[in-house]
């Protein structure tokens, strides 16, 4: 039976970013990674407007972590406290394509350590993996201002990602990752006005759009994931529809917030199966949902879950 | 789809005669476009134009309901491609699958480990809500045996999965009370399977392996006599099964394409318990109105749940929590007491930093017609006073001996007007509450 026509003619685009400096581009990279390009919603039209496959960056910390729970600290055990081990073992064991390199250990409220200890972890780092890395602050303004200059430069000229810039905090951040070659994370609070306008910042400041990744806040599976799900899928759409300030790829923080819910880290819980499993499956499952709503890089923390994660991207992009 | 007020007009007799009671043929057209009308009102209309405007009033998907009594459940009758434009209509249906080559005690298990899938989260109760009965064995009488078994041991709405007419039959007969969904017909057994399915009144799932056979294939089926139908596409794999589906969702919606306006159904049978949840949620998300797992882990469903109830929320409604005193952990008379919103999400977040810190607290929900702590502040739903009647209303003063009120860091301006209106002292804690462990650890002790 002949059907209908229901090809959609969209004039945009997500734009396509290529992270990661080799050294013929003056770095030290040996693999870089493309993300973007989306012509077509998700599922939309063929696989070939589907644009780059999307990528799992893995979170390394660069500070012990005190307070995950068992079933996600077992499985990294050997190297949670030396970054530059940790980042080997998820690029060379766990398949990562990028390393997120999260600067907790900065913040004032936890280890409150100082720049010199940043600019020593991202070296090593650097030095342990050939993949590109992003470079993610703790979120306290004051404290990433201080530090995360310094990171940028002990990083210059790697094209890493880094971030997080907000409405209320973006200047001294985006001016350095400027002068220094960097991408840009720009984070709005679960709100797409605020999303445009943190984009529009940067760009006034002379950052170039094609250059930023947007970070729209992740709220894991049964914690409002459903409020991420649409800002992400209104901004694929309002990229198709050639909004330039809106038509940049979207990162997503699914480790950390997956491992905050219950469902996640409760041990003892009859009739919701071994917390082991239970772990894992919903970092995958925040995953997964937010890959059907149009997402570039995932970060991920436990191996099980990038496995099931890149195996089900495996067989939907290819 | 429905038909705009011109096009309405174009089959209108024009002849601005009044009797419907609107100055002009035109007006009563927008009249209908936006339902204040009825058609019977104009007395003159051709028959012609009734059949196009009743097609074209005919919801774009069809609306599908199996089982019976408690255990009737409906799909369909989507109309958009994302939550955002309006919401989804009907959850996706998960039903997980029962073959007939388990006799006996394996049999038994396997229908205790169905029954099983069923969880409770934010005071809902979410799970699977269908069983699928398999037909692995190849033999109609086993097929019927075991279809008889799950009707007797579970009380879900039941989906009958073969591809014999012969085995259907022997199976529905000794189930059909029970109304169940009836998969599937091909091209070769569309004629004994619609007999089938009208004969005993139940729905039928159609089988192919690309859209346009697909389309054929419903076609056929409904000239059969069965207007209750469900796609399923027989993909390669999940890449063109996903493809597929939103392929088929797009020519329902947009295009009104009738052959194509039913929900779809899946069968999600490779990978282990977490590869399935991961595959079930991609198919929840992107348009697979029921979705059969093998799997029976609690784990893998318990996500894919979860993940339908959030996807098929209202957008439009902020997703509440009951305003009361929740108690973290066992607090005792000295704990702490804090107060935040019933926005879900906020409390969510509150709860689970609470629970981190381990400090036994309690958290008082103030309610703020579900807003969160800023928004309800400028709307002046969180004041010293909804605290303070909240404080009374929940009895916080008998959980207590001390009086001391952790408020949120967002709103410490309130500080002063709240310790007057409750005579609490007022603690600020964090802005943000992945402070909240460290500030109990340290402020509390």
């Amino acid at each position: 039976m002949p059907i209908p026509e229901v090809a959609e003619s969209f004039t945009g685009a997500v734009n396509r970013v290529t992270l990661g400096a080799t050294k013929d581009d003056g770095g030290t990279r040996t693999k870089t990674v493309t993300v973007g390009g989306a012509r077509n919603v998700v599922y939309g039209g063929s696989p070939e407007e589907a644009g780059e496959t999307p990528v799992v960056a893995m979170d390394v910390l660069d500070t012990k972590p005190e307070d995950w729970p068992d079933a996600l600290a077992e499985p990294l055990s050997d190297v949670l406290d030396s970054p530059g081990d940790w980042a080997k073992k998820c690029v060379e064991e766990l398949g990562a394509d990028l390393i997120c390199l999260k600067f907790e250990g900065i913040h004032p409220d936890k280890a409150d350590k100082d720049a010199a200890h940043a600019v020593k972890v991202t070296e090593e780092v650097l030095k342990a993996v050939a993949v590109p890395l992003v470079l993610w602050g703790c979120g306290n303004d004051e404290k990433d201002n201080e530090v995360m200059p310094k990171v940028s430069g002990a990083a210059k000229g790697e094209k890493c990602l880094i971030g997080t810039v907000t409405e209320d905090n973006y200047k001294s951040l985006t001016a350095i990752a400027l002068a220094d070659g960097h991408f840009l994370i720009t984070e709005a609070p679960l709100d797409i006005n605020i999303a445009k306008q943190v984009n529009i910042l940067a760009s006034d400041m002379g950052f170039p759009l094609d250059r930023i990744v947007t970070y729209q806040s992740t709220g894991a599976l049964g914690y409002g994931i459903e409020y991420a799900y649409s800002i992400q899928e209104r901004q694929r759409l309002a990229a198709l529809g050639g909004d330039k300030m809106m038509a940049m790829p979207v990162i997503c923080d699914v480790g950390y917030e997956s491992w905050r819910a219950k469902e996640a880290k409760l041990e003892d819980a009859p009739g919701w199966g071994a917390v082991d499993d239970r772990g894992p499956m919903w970092e995958t499952a925040t995953a997964i949902c937010l890959l059907q709503a149009g997402v570039d890089i995932i970060r991920l923390r436990h191996p099980k879950a990038v496995a099931t994660v890149k195996g089900f991207i495996g067989k939907v992009w290819s | 789809m429905a038909l705009t007020g011109l096009e309405i007009f174009k089959l209108l007799p024009k002849t601005n005669c009044k009797k419907c009671g609107m100055p002009t043929c035109l007006a009563f057209a927008m009249a209908l476009a936006q339902k204040r009308a009825k058609l019977e009102d104009c007395p003159d209309v051709s028959e012609e134009a009734k059949e196009k405007l009743a097609a074209a009033a005919a919801p774009p998907m069809r609306k599908i309901v199996f089982g019976s009594g408690d255990a009737q459940v409906q799909v369909g009758q989507e109309t958009v491609m994302f939550r955002h434009e309006e919401k989804f209509h009907n959850e996706t249906v998960v039903a997980a699958s029962v073959s007939d080559k388990l006799t006996g005690d394996e049999l038994t298990k396997r229908i205790e480990s169905v029954n099983a899938l069923q969880f409770e989260r934010v005071g809902t109760k979410i799970g699977a809500k269908a069983v699928a009965v398999l037909n692995e064995s190849g033999s109609a009488e086993s097929f019927a045996k075991a279809c008889a078994a799950v009707n007797d041991g579970c009380d879900l709405a039941m989906i009958l999965v073969t591809e014999s007419a012969e085995a259907m039959a022997a199976a529905v007969t000794k189930v059909k009370d029970g109304v169940p969904l009836l998969a599937f017909a091909a091209a070769d057994t569309a004629e004994a399977m619609a007999k089938i399915a009208k004969d005993n009144g139940c729905p039928l799932a159609a089988k192919a392996e690309s859209v346009e056979v697909l389309a054929e294939l419903t076609e056929k089926i409904k000239a059969a006599g069965v207007e209750d139908i469900v796609l399923a596409l027989d993909a390669p794999g999940l890449q063109e099964q996903l493809y597929g589906l939103s392929k088929m969702r797009a020519l329902a919606l947009k295009k009104a394409f009738r052959p194509l306006g039913y929900p779809a159904m899946t069968h999600v049978c490779d990978g282990d318990g977490a590869e399935q949840g991961a595959t079930a949620i991609g198919l929840i998300c992107k348009y697979s109105s029921i979705v059969i797992v093998d799997t029976v882990e609690p784990y893998a469903l318990l996500a894919a749940l979860t993940a339908v109830m959030n996807v098929f929320s209202d957008p439009q409604k902020p997703v509440q929590v009951e305003p009361k005193v929740y108690p973290i952990g066992e607090p005792d008379e000295n704990a702490p007491v804090m107060f935040t919103t019933n926005f879900s999400l906020t409390y969510y977040t509150v709860e689970s930093d609470v629970e981190a810190s381990r400090v036994p607290s309690y958290i008082l929900v103030v309610d703020t017609e579900g807003t969160s702590v800023l928004t309800a502040y400028s709307g002046d739903k969180l004041n010293e006073k909804t605290v303070a009647d909240a404080i009374a209303k929940y009895k916080v003063e008998s959980l207590v001996k001390h009086r001391k009120l952790i408020i949120p860091g967002y709103v410490a301006v309130m500080s002063g007007k709240l310790e007057e209106a409750t005579n609490w002292e007022v603690m600020v804690g964090p802005r943000e509450c992945s402070m909240l462990p460290k500030y109990l650890q340290e402020a509390w002790n």
